[in-house]
């Protein structure tokens, strides 16, 4: 059986900044991830990041992933492509299957999770229909396989994901015909709304999709206007010529692994539902597991990247490369960046959320509560 | 003659609003935005953002800590070079110039479409909501590696026009 002290589950920007960090440190690192490229979300992200310049500001997530791979690289980091995780033991036994057909078993000291997230789909008459999909999927399809999804599309949500989208859309060639929320207030940043406004696409407040048109394929999407209590308001439908749906109705976790493993968990709406619980160095409920990005909270790759350095200097302490000391020290310069990153109006919420997970002791669906 | 568009601002409508875009640090204020090329920062929510700061050969424009802090410009300092527009991640900056000639005015934007307008070209230029405000022509199209693949356009408009004007009309394929 393989063995590796520290094995990286998922090898979107945090987990790579944990690899990067702890083989740094001296960590023997394994990378496992299920597609044929690492980078996670990174590569489909071809618009400037927010941030201060030291949290690569300005750059664009693309090459935020090429850098990434670049360090792994020269780090000499082992990476395990088209390799998905189906299992974890308890005793940190990882189950492998490498290109759909291979079977094989990993022996870990120490393992994060930095899964990541799902999106969250939404039912309506006709969703199941082609040419109803989720942002992310018309997001991979126009960055990275370079084809359009669609020439008119709807975008279901208004968060940043949903506006981020929409733009790329629009400079993929295609037509946004609206972007709908069912919030009585848009939702993503403000600057992305404005930049896909003043070309042309028109916002709905209050309103959803009743239901999508067409026999074989989206040929068009009936709109509706929602009262105060979220209520549709009859009379009040109208009809959107549109080929293409996109679902951006926010994302969720993806901590199947953390379950099965027995980890506690917290429900945190603000950070996208159930949260592993960790502490401030990224460990979870069930030690020598840690988690780090999207799956310990739906936020940003800048903030992933950041969690991920986090477990990477812990997990390496735990396995004696770093000291007590130099771990605290290590992880109070990180700490410093995440509280900056998470400040303001739309940040304050979510650091808030982080701080009840940290201050609350075990969860739901823990082991010692059995 | 069209007037400033008035609607909801940014959280309802996408856009911020006239009022919302005077009422931000980074608006040069009516003193100076006639007086020659000077840049407009519609900047106007607090996110943890600074690059632009930075970018600013003059130290301009000041972010400060917290970085959620919004932009401030120093209109005296302000030269309209356009280091920032390009620089602001958000696309949230434009530099216009009231006295570019007797009858015009020019706008310098950031437009990341394809394909970009050609020098000389006949354009038609938007307000903040997309909305069709005058024809204009293209003066210049800058795009130079430390642009990072934001493309500044320049184009020249009737002087009547000067505050509508954000960006320009979406090319065809
Ligand atoms: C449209 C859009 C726009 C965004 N814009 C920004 C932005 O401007 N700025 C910003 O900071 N953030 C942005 N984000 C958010 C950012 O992309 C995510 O927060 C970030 O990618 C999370 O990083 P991660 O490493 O936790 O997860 P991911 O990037 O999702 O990486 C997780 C990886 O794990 C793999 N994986 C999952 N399960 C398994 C398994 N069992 N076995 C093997 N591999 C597995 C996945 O395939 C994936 O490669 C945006 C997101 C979207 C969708």
């Amino acid at each position: 059986m393989k063995k590796a002290e520290l094995v990286i589950v998922g090898g979107g920007p945090a987990g790579l900044s944990c690899a990067i960090e702890a083989a740094r440190l001296g960590a023997k690192v394994l990378v496992i991830d299920e597609n044929e490229r690492p980078g996670g979300q990174l590569f489909k992200q071809i618009h400037k990041f927010f941030g201060s310049r030291e949290h690569q500001a300005g750059v664009r997530g693309i090459d935020i992933g090429t850098k990434l791979l670049e360090e792994t690289a020269i780090l000499g980091i082992e990476v395990w492509l088209n390799s998905e995780v189906v299992g974890i033991s308890k005793d940190k036994h990882i189950w492998v299957v490498k290109d759909g057909k291979t079977s094989l078993k990993v022996e870990a000291d120490k393992i994060v999770l930095s899964t990541g997230a799902i999106e969250n789909s939404l039912n309506f008459p006709g969703w199941t229909l082609p040419g109803v999909m989720g942002a992310g999927a018309a997001q991979t399809m126009i960055n990275i396989h370079r084809v359009t999804p669609g020439d008119r599309v709807l975008m279901i949500g208004s968060g940043n994901v949903g506006v981020i989208v929409s733009y790329q859309l629009l400079q993929a060639g295609a037509e946004v015909a609206a972007i709908i929320e069912a919030a009585p207030r848009l939702g993503g940043y403000g600057v992305h709304t404005a930049k896909v406004r003043r070309a042309g696409v028109p916002f709905y407040i209050s309103h959803t999709i009743k239901r999508a048109l067409g026999t074989d394929r989206v040929e068009g999407a009936e709109i509706v206007a929602l009262d105060a209590k979220w209520q549709p308001i009859p009379g009040s439908e109208f009809i959107l010529d549109v080929d293409t749906i996109c679902v951006a109705t926010g994302l969720t976790p993806l901590a199947e692994l953390a379950w099965t493993l027995g980890c506690c968990f917290q429900f945190v709406p603000s950070l996208g539902g159930f949260v592993p619980d960790h502490d401030q160095y990224m460990e979870t409920t069930v030690p020598g597991i840690y988690v780090a990005g999207d799956i310990a909270g739906v936020e940003e790759a800048s903030t992933a990247m950041e969690e991920g350095r986090l477990a990477g200097i812990s997990a390496a302490a735990a396995l004696g490369y770093l000291s007590g000391e130099e771990r605290e020290r290590r992880c109070g310069e990180v700490w410093d960046r995440l509280n900056s990153l998470r400040s303001g109006p739309y940040g304050e919420g979510r650091r808030k959320a982080k701080e009840l997970i940290l201050s609350t002791e075990g969860g739901i669906a823990c082991d010692r509560a059995i | 003659m069209t007037v400033p568009s008035d609607h909801p601002g940014v959280k309802l409508s996408g856009a911020p609003n006239r009022e919302e875009v005077r009422n931000c640090p980074g608006y040069p204020g009516e003193e100076f935005a006639k007086k020659g090329p000077i840049v407009f920062i519609e900047c106007v929510e607090e996110i943890p953002c600074n690059p632009c700061e930075a970018s600013c050969p003059r130290g301009a424009i000041k972010v400060g800590k917290p970085i959620t802090n919004l932009p401030v410009l120093d209109a005296e300092k302000c030269i309209g070079c356009t280091m920032c527009v390009a620089a602001c991640p958000g696309l949230a900056i434009y530099v216009k110039d009231y006295t570019y000639s007797e009858t015009e005015a020019a706008i310098t934007f950031p437009y990341e479409y394809w394909p970009l307008p050609e020098k000389g070209q006949e354009v038609t230029l938007v307000d903040e909501m997309g909305e069709a405000v005058c024809q204009g022509k293209v003066l210049r199209v800058a795009n130079p590696k430390q642009y990072n693949h934001t493309p500044l356009v320049t184009a020249a408009y009737p002087k009547e026009f000067f505050e509508q004007v954000k960006s320009m009309r979406r090319l065809n394929k």
